[in-house]
């Protein structure tokens, strides 16, 4: 089909494209652009422009837009082109559209109208065309408009029709899924369609739908097995091959959607034993594609109801993909570990050289990859190391993203493992220091709730001293220039709670250093306002104590600045730290208790403290007070109710007819409170309020009340026309105001979970190294070293058996010195000088490189049965006789698979046979001829002299800067 | 889910792009100079794969072009590569031994076969045979939408005449 790589364009076309490509720089390509955006803008709304001048104009477009250009001038021309009749023109007008548009842009309402029509054309060609801009274009609104007809193509005869029109009813899931939910028998009925093609789109859909809701698709386990099996037995047409796989792209579908399925289904998962360990055996390990397969199949395997015969198989090719040279396998197999690390903890153990290796490569995924997987398997006993590697990692790198992400780790294992105090702190500080503002607010809030509150189950004594610790090393760190914003809060709160808590240090000395903060972040309104809320704690303390209280000249100066402040906040702070040092001691007591961060502050929320005042104000006459549900002029508040609900799920636009109505809307409360304004309070003794289900509605009514006012008039009165229906406004969120009165301790959502500090110690060594680092390396991370089994392990012994401390090394591990250099060729050099025309078609080979000897065999032999932990007790479980399954399958496949499909797919409307299909598909010798030919490949020499001589006719050599443009991509 | 697909070449020129979830213009333009920044000063032993704000980038050389698509955290990558590789066989079979030049000067035949391989982010057919016989009927009914309409414009310049 060379014929086809003509280039038939005009001259101009190629004579933009070509000078672009000669561009030496970033700032001549914009220029040559915007030159041809003028053009074409000048060009383009020219009268009468013959139709196929019109679509190259388009196809310009196109390309400025590809290269990142504005062209949305020319975007209702290609609007008009979808119009047109001829499919040339339209194919280009959809193409062009689809490229252009985003789902929500206006231009789109123009174009729906024409898809309409095509998808009722007669010729396949046009509705593939349509319904592809389908699956761009149509939006959640423009769903009903086509659904219908998209529903129907379902039907037809075409099976490429067919499969895009599935793919269109997944897109419209995706987009709303209320839309296609009536439609979900015809997904069922898709998955027997008869053309593979079409059964391997229908499972994208059905992906999603499970995914959302499995137990209602139990019923198709039986079905996907059997597809499955057909599929791996090669049963589909030869054209489905690739590299020699049978369908491997279904294969995978396939296994993501019994991983669903089989998840906490011991049943459904026992119905998939047979099939993925046929998969196992037969998958050919030496190609990507089935490498990929594999790797799916791990993650169906560790996702189901576990089977120890299918978790031995997935930790084999997890370890061969660990010992591959090729990195994209290790990357692969460290997220297979991860995956059945949560089956069975102890298969890491096996592999920690390999992970180490991994940890330390100077692939920025891989080590990334690595990084995950150690988060997964942090215990008590290694999580020193582990975050102190996370620390110097996020040190070392700038993606703000990735940073983020790694600290939010540190913290989340640092609160959770944390061996001492004194580690903890220190951790903490590390990461703020580093990362910075980039913590989440969540996690600076965590920590001063973790301050106040201590760790729980300790003792009053050790809460002291990590205060006292975290005082200490604040005061140091406040020293330092640079710190984040973020830290800077943290360090005045804590400074202000318990500056003074121990003694050590002086109230003076405390508020001169939160002088310092707040005038060193001159610029910082949150800063300062944390510092001086911090100095008037201190000072309340020092009253309450009886103590007398002299301010500072810089605290004294400080604080008139801000009472000059134009943020009002910093002014209130300032006015009230004044109005605080005047009171005396016992007053002062009561407004700054000392130390009660954590005491929660009681919300009255029947508000029983205006009770006097309401009755003051009815016996001087005033209206008594309504409850809400009692206000409507309609004694049935119940069937009123109703109605309401349903009114409100009414809104915008409907396609359909009405249904029944959604139980969606519970979000609804009504505001309770503020429906009458306050000086009509009326007396309610205990005003009752109706379905009190959300905190924040509640805490809202209390500040609120301002706000509703102007509005409250409105509610309670029926309206006099159309249905009745209230208008109540939903209170607005702004419950977060009352929060932060409360201290830190509501802020912080994510509650320190239970300290599992009694996770079981590994009685096993760490079995092979490689240099005495990455031995110690290998022995803190995986536990060797520390199988102590003292609740709390003491820093001390984590700190000498760290890295670059030789004295450390543990006589076991250097027992185990047989294996030492067998793994050390594996770690590659990282070769940075490639041929510039590097082909990576021909992948390197799994298995070659594999060592002859595996060392980890020779030392299992050494150390004897490794002591099997609780873990896998879940594992045993589940052996139900797997020699009784396969006769059971053996059974099935004998029989002919044909019949056994109808059988088991309930909604078999089609005449499904994947079987008869695919059979007289294989007799077909042309499909052997065409794979073949594509087989055969490799540069041809005539092919390229025929496209050098026509593009040296154009004009456009291959330049110096770019030889490569005419190698063949596939070479 | 592909969120969306580059081809970029190793000097950072863009050869085609598509974009299956939303992103506005200026977006895109970053995406493309962030990846392009990435990807294009990756060593050639490293992993093919990418992490990048929360998604993975998976992407492929050949030759001088980078094939890259950019897919969700759960996403199987080698499954992609794989499809990336799927679809510069078709289009090697298509424009017969397939090189830059063929895609800078055809991008639109290119975004068609693209389309026929993927919608909507998702693979939509696998068989390389079922792709090349749709993009041949496409193109013969272009033909002969083309012969109809010079014979149409022959008959009518015989009949005016």
């Amino acid at each position: 089909m060379g014929s086809q790589g003509g280039w038939g364009q005009s001259k101009e076309f190629l004579d933009l494209v070509k000078s672009i490509g000669e561009a030496r720089s970033k700032a001549e390509e914009d220029r040559i652009v915007l030159n041809e955006i003028e053009m074409l803008k000048r060009r383009i709304n020219e009268p009468d422009i013959p139709k196929k001048k019109m679509k190259e104009y388009i196809i310009r477009l196109v390309y400025v837009e590809m290269l990142g250009h504005d062209a949305s001038f020319g975007y209702i021309h290609a609007v008009k082109m979808t119009h047109d009749d001829s499919l040339l023109l339209k194919r280009t007008g959809y193409l062009a559209v689809t490229l252009f548009l985003n789902e929500d842009h206006d231009l789109i309402i123009l174009i729906v109208n024409t898809i309409q029509k095509d998808l009722k054309s007669d010729n396949y060609l046009v509705v593939c065309a349509a319904l592809t801009a389908v699956c761009k274009l149509i939006n959640e609104e423009t769903i009903p408009a086509v659904l219908p007809q998209v529903v129907e193509l379902l039907g037809h005869q075409k099976e490429a029709v067919r499969k895009k029109a599935i793919m269109a009813l997944h897109r419209f899931y995706q987009r709303s899924p209320s839309s296609v939910t009536h439609l979900i028998s015809n997904f069922r009925k898709r998955l027997c369609d008869n053309d593979p093609g079409v059964m391997g789109a229908t499972l994208c859909p059905l992906f999603d739908l499970i995914s959302a809701d499995v137990d209602s698709y139990k019923d198709l386990v039986t079905s996907f097995v059997s597809i499955l099996k057909q599929v791996a037995e090669r049963r589909l047409p030869k054209s489905y091959d690739y590299h020699q796989m049978p369908a491997p792209f279904i294969q995978i579908r396939l296994l993501k959607i019994l991983a669903l399925l089989g998840s906490g289904d011991k049943q459904a998962s026992e119905h998939m034993y047979t099939v993925l360990g046929d998969i196992f055996r037969k998958c050919d390990s030496s190609s990507n594609i089935g490498n990929a397969v594999l790797y799916e199949c791990i993650c169906c395997v560790s996702s189901i109801h576990p089977s120890p015969k299918l978790l031995d198989s997935a930790a084999e090719v997890t370890s061969r993909f660990l010992k591959s040279d090729n990195h994209n396998l290790k990357y692969l197999g460290i997220d297979a570990l991860r995956r059945l690390m949560k089956v069975n903890p102890d298969i890491a153990e096996e592999h920690q050289l390999a992970v180490i290796d991994c940890l330390e490569d100077p692939d920025d995924t891989l080590k990334r990859k690595t990084f995950e997987l150690l988060f997964k398997m942090t215990k008590s006993t290694n999580v020193e190391v582990i975050v102190d590697r996370m620390i110097d990692y996020m040190i070392s790198i700038n993606d703000n993203h990735y940073k983020t992400e790694i600290a939010s780790r540190c913290v989340e294992l640092a609160e959770q493992f944390a061996p001492s105090n004194h580690w903890f702190i220190q951790t903490m500080n590390k990461v703020f220091e580093h990362a910075g503002d980039l913590v989440n607010v969540k996690v600076a809030h965590n920590l001063m709730r973790l301050i106040a509150e201590g760790f729980g189950d300790d003792d009053e004594g050790t809460d002291n001293q990590l205060r006292s610790s975290a005082v200490e090393s604040y005061l140091r760190i406040l020293s330092e220039p640079k710190l984040p914003s973020m830290f800077l809060q943290v360090i005045c709160w804590v400074l202000g709670e318990y500056g003074t808590a121990d003694g050590k240090f002086s109230a003076s000395y405390i508020t001169g250093k939160l002088c310092d903060v707040a005038e060193a972040h001159p610029s910082d309104d949150i800063v300062k306002a944390y510092a001086v809320t911090a100095i008037m704690k201190i000072c309340a303390f020092e009253i309450a104590a009886g103590r007398k209280v002299e301010l500072l000249p810089e605290c004294q100066s400080l604080i008139d600045e801000l009472s000059a402040s134009h943020s009002t906040d910093l002014q209130q702070r300032a006015y009230e730290l004044q109005a605080v040092l005047g009171l005396d001691g016992h007053a002062v007591e009561s407004i700054m208790p000392a130390d009660a961060s954590c005491e929660d502050i009681e919300v009255d929320k029947s508000l029983s403290f205006l009770n006097s005042y309401v009755q003051q104000s009815l016996e001087k006459g005033a209206q008594p007070y309504i409850p809400e549900n009692e206000r409507s002029g309609i004694l049935n508040i119940s069937n009123f109710r109703n109605q309401d609900q349903h009114e409100s799920s009414a809104h915008g636009l409907r396609f359909e007819a009405y249904e029944l109505p959604k139980p969606s809307i519970t979000l609804r409360t009504p505001a309770p409170a503020p429906a009458v304004s306050s000086t009509e309070l009326v007396p309610i003794s205990e005003p009752t309020y109706p379905k009190e289900t959300n905190q924040a509605a509640k805490l809202s009514t209390v500040t609120d009340t301002g706000a509703t006012e102007l509005k409250l008039r409105l509610e309670g009165v029926q309206k006099k026309w159309g249905k009745p229906t209230y208008s109540t406004p939903v209170p607005s969120t702004s419950s977060s105001n009352l929060k932060t009165t409360n201290g830190v301790n509501q802020l912080g959502q994510a509650t320190l979970s239970s300290h599992s500090r009694d996770v079981s110690y590994d009685s096993k060594r760490p079995q092979a190294e490689i240099s005495p680092e990455k031995q110690k390396l290998a022995a803190s991370l995986f536990g060797g070293s520390s199988s102590k089994p003292d609740k709390k392990p003491q820093s001390t012994s984590h700190k000498t058996s760290r890295l670059g401390n030789p004295a450390s090394e543990k006589p076991q591990v250097a027992t185990a010195s047989a294996a030492t250099t067998e793994l050390a060729p594996q770690k590659t050099a990282p070769v940075q000088t490639p041929p510039p025309d590097l082909l990576d078609l021909g992948e390197p080979t799994v298995g070659d490189t594999i060592p002859s000897i595996d060392p980890f065999k020779q030392l299992e032999g050494l150390l004897g049965p490794p002591d099997v932990s609780s873990s896998t007790n879940s594992g045993t479980v589940s052996v139900t006789q797997p020699p009784d399954l396969m006769a059971l399958y053996g059974d099935s496949s004998l029989s002919g698979v044909s019949s056994s499909i109808s059988n088991l797919v309930p909604t078999n409307l089609d005449s499904m046979n994947l079987v008869s299909s695919s059979s007289s598909a294989a007799d077909h010798g042309g499909s052997k001829v065409a794979l073949s030919a594509s087989l055969k490949k490799g540069p041809n020499p005539q092919d390229s002299l025929e496209k050098d001589s026509l593009a040296r006719q154009l004009g456009v050599t291959p330049s110096i800067q770019n030889p490569n443009l005419f190698r063949d991509l596939l070479g | 889910m592909i969120h969306f697909v580059l081809l970029i070449s190793r000097q950072g020129k863009v050869r085609l792009t598509k974009w299956y979830s939303p992103y506005s213009q200026k977006e895109r333009t970053k995406v493309i100079r962030e990846l392009s920044g990435v990807i294009l000063t990756r060593g050639p032993k490293l992993c093919n794969f990418v992490e990048w704000r929360g998604h993975k980038v998976v992407y492929k050389r050949y030759a001088s072009l980078y094939f890259c698509m950019c897919i969700d955290q759960d996403d199987n990558e080698l499954e992609i590569l794989e499809i990336i590789h799927h679809f510069v066989e078709i289009l090697d079979r298509y424009f017969g031994s397939v090189c830059e030049l063929d895609l800078i000067f055809n991008f639109h035949k290119a975004y068609y076969i693209l389309d026929e391989i993927l919608i909507a982010g998702e693979l939509q057919e696998s068989s390389k045979k079922t792709v090349a016989r749709l993009i041949a009927a496409q193109d013969s009914l272009v033909e002969t939408a083309k012969e109809q309409a010079s014979s149409l414009s022959n008959m009518i310049a015989h009949a005016t005449k």
